[in-house]
């Protein structure tokens, strides 16, 4: 149940780019067509999923830890070590996919190297461990690993939903006639906002 | 390659660490601040350290506030789940006569402009707490739309609702504040003096 | 290129937001208010000139093959460095800016400037490249605040204008995208009619 209303939360209510403005980036570059947008979201659930787990463990286990014989609290290095543990496990990624699945690679390797400056990433990272969490009316409490995770994989899914509807409207919107100041990014933007006004309607289901 | 690596991630390590303790009295400070501030700002006047004065009831974080060796107030920080946006922390000031001296909003993540009115220390929504005694059980603290005597802000009932949650919360721990039992013996008083005037 | 050049550049020409359309979840996230959308404009200046310095100072020495985890170094040290500074000495300000402090590291903005102009120009052009970019942004985040704050709240930097709400929706997301889309269509009518 309470996964169940995590997953609403973070695909529909707090929608990382509608609500959130985690991921503007991508959502604005690789928006064109359907099929890019596709690719780039499955990417993103792997990568978010995996950096979420990694950075969750590095958390409590390296930077709140026991190091010799003294209690360490060295969270204020958080910045530097995530953003490092999540290039170079980017990096990893490409490398394994290349070798073992060749074909998942052609779909999704193109777009690894771009979500490393993807902010949902390290933004999802970094809240999860900092940030306490309520979902209907239950006790408001960090995350453990699991839910961390699965946050992490459903606000990806989100941003799959957001960029996924966004790019069926601008393939739609190539045919028609904008007028010539609005052309592009502005008219992007301006749609993006007319999309997070009907996501606002999910607002207090959770 | 990996040295010229190395070496700078470890410069730049010791350059955060040393901004680390440099900065570290001035955050902890700023944090002590922002809850004095608060405290300041929901009791009368008084002249001892409350940080220092702290009782732990249930949880709840409860500072004493004392003029001398009267006790002037608690003041009590009291989160609720119940939040639009997430759960919000308040600060209630209530004074050993069972009555709200003032509130202040310590952290929220309400929506901008609607919820997040509970910010706003002029509003009427704020203001109708001052000085409202509930010991007596006269007051209702929900809203209107719910029966209560509180009149929420215009098309933020959530986080109204909420806002009464965490007061009743504070009311209750002010209840379970062992040795004052001020309650009673006070609102006697005070019932005597407003008869008195009458 | 003339020192002014490289200055102005920034501003107008290589605008961040309006032009080279980068750093755009701070750009919606923080603007709500003009003084929000200043004080993160003013932050990531801040750790835009000091890396770009420190960056064109290493360039020579950091072998081509591991520049970028290098500099993601160094920018993620500043940011660091920057947030500590905020949180101590403005809370006020770090309460609204929250999140996005730390996330000034995965502003293409930053790792862009690093790339494409700091590892192969002088440490005073860089450092002026910085001021310029940043200013650039800053500028671009405080218009969009302002306008979102006037048409929202009704009020420009904190000051009330009238006791009425405005039209909240410029507050909220939707209206975040919104503002940002027509300044665009302001700013490409303005600098396309100039040239």
């Amino acid at each position: 149940m309470e996964f169940l209303l995590i997953i609403i939360s973070a695909v529909l209510v707090n929608n990382v780019i509608l609500s959130q403005f985690l991921g503007i980036c991508p959502f604005l570059g690789v928006s064109k067509k359907v099929s890019t947008a596709v690719g780039m979201s499955l990417a993103l659930v792997l990568v978010m999923g995996l950096a979420t787990l990694v950075t969750y463990l590095i958390q409590y286990n390296v930077l709140i830890n026991t190091w010799f014989g003294e209690k360490m609290d060295i969270t204020f290095m958080q910045t530097i070590v995530f953003i490092l543990v999540i290039a170079a496990l980017v990096q990893m990624v490409e490398i394994i996919l290349k070798k073992i699945n060749p074909v998942l690679y052609q779909a999704l390797g193109i777009f690894l190297p771009l979500i490393t400056t993807n902010c949902a990433v390290l933004g999802a990272s970094l809240t999860v461990v900092q940030k306490e969490f309520a979902f209907g009316g239950g006790e408001a409490h960090m995350f453990n690993l699991g839910e961390s995770v699965v946050y992490a994989m459903s606000l990806a899914i989100g941003f799959g939903v957001a960029i996924v509807l966004f790019a069926g409207i601008r393939e739609q919107m190539e045919l028609s006639n904008v007028p010539k100041a609005f052309k592009g990014t502005p008219i992007a933007l301006i749609t993006a906002g007319l999309l997070a006004l009907a996501f606002m309607g999910f607002q207090g289901i959770v | 390659m990996v040295l010229v690596l190395a070496l700078v991630c470890l410069g730049a390590s010791a350059a955060v660490v040393g901004v680390y303790t440099i900065t570290k009295d001035p955050i902890d400070a700023a944090k002590a601040a922002k809850t004095n501030d608060a405290i300041k700002e929901v009791l009368p006047e008084f002249d001892n350290d409350p940080s220092q004065d702290v009782l732990e009831i249930e949880g709840n974080k409860v500072y004493v506030a004392k003029k001398g060796e009267d006790i002037v107030g608690y003041a009590i920080e009291s989160t609720t789940k119940k939040g639009f946006g997430g759960p919000f922390t308040i600060m209630v000031g209530i004074t050993p006569d069972a009555k709200i001296y003032n509130t202040s909003v310590i952290s929220h993540s309400e929506t901008p402009g609607l919820g997040a009115k509970i910010t706003e220390k002029e509003s009427q929504f704020i203001q109708q707490w001052k000085g409202l005694a509930f010991a007596d059980g006269s007051t209702n603290i929900t809203v209107k739309k719910d029966g209560g005597d509180i009149d929420a802000i215009t098309a933020s009932t959530i986080s109204s609702r909420a806002f009464c949650d965490a007061i009743q919360i504070a009311v209750d721990t002010f209840g379970k504040i062992p040795v004052a039992q001020p309650a009673t013996e006070c609102l006697e008083g005070v019932a005597a003096d407003n008869a008195q005037e009458e | 290129m003339g020192k002014l050049k490289i200055l102005l550049n920034g501003i107008i020409k290589d605008n961040p937001t309006f032009v080279l359309v980068l750093g755009m979840c701070p750009t919606l996230a923080t603007t709500t208010s003009a003084i929000n959308g200043m004080g993160m404009g003013a932050a990531t200046m801040a750790v835009l000139i000091c890396s770009n310095m420190v960056i064109s100072l290493l360039a020579p020495v950091i072998p081509d093959k591991v520049r970028i985890p290098c500099y993601i170094v160094v920018i993620a040290a500043f940011v660091t460095v920057v947030q500590f500074l905020i949180q101590g000495f403005a809370p006020a300000l770090y309460d609204s800016l929250g999140l996005f402090i730390p996330l000034i590291v995965v502003n293409c903005i930053v790792l862009g400037r690093a790339e494409a102009f700091a590892n192969k120009n002088s440490i005073i052009d860089s450092a002026l490249d910085g001021l310029g970019i940043g200013l650039g942004f800053t500028i671009a985040l405080t218009c969009i605040g302002l306008v979102r704050e006037l048409l929202g709240n009704l009020s420009v930097f904190g000051n009330k204008l009238a006791e009425t709400d405005g039209m909240l929706i410029f507050v909220l997301a939707p209206g975040a995208f919104i503002v940002l889309g027509y300044l665009m269509v302001l700013f490409n009518k303005l600098v396309k009619k100039n040239k």
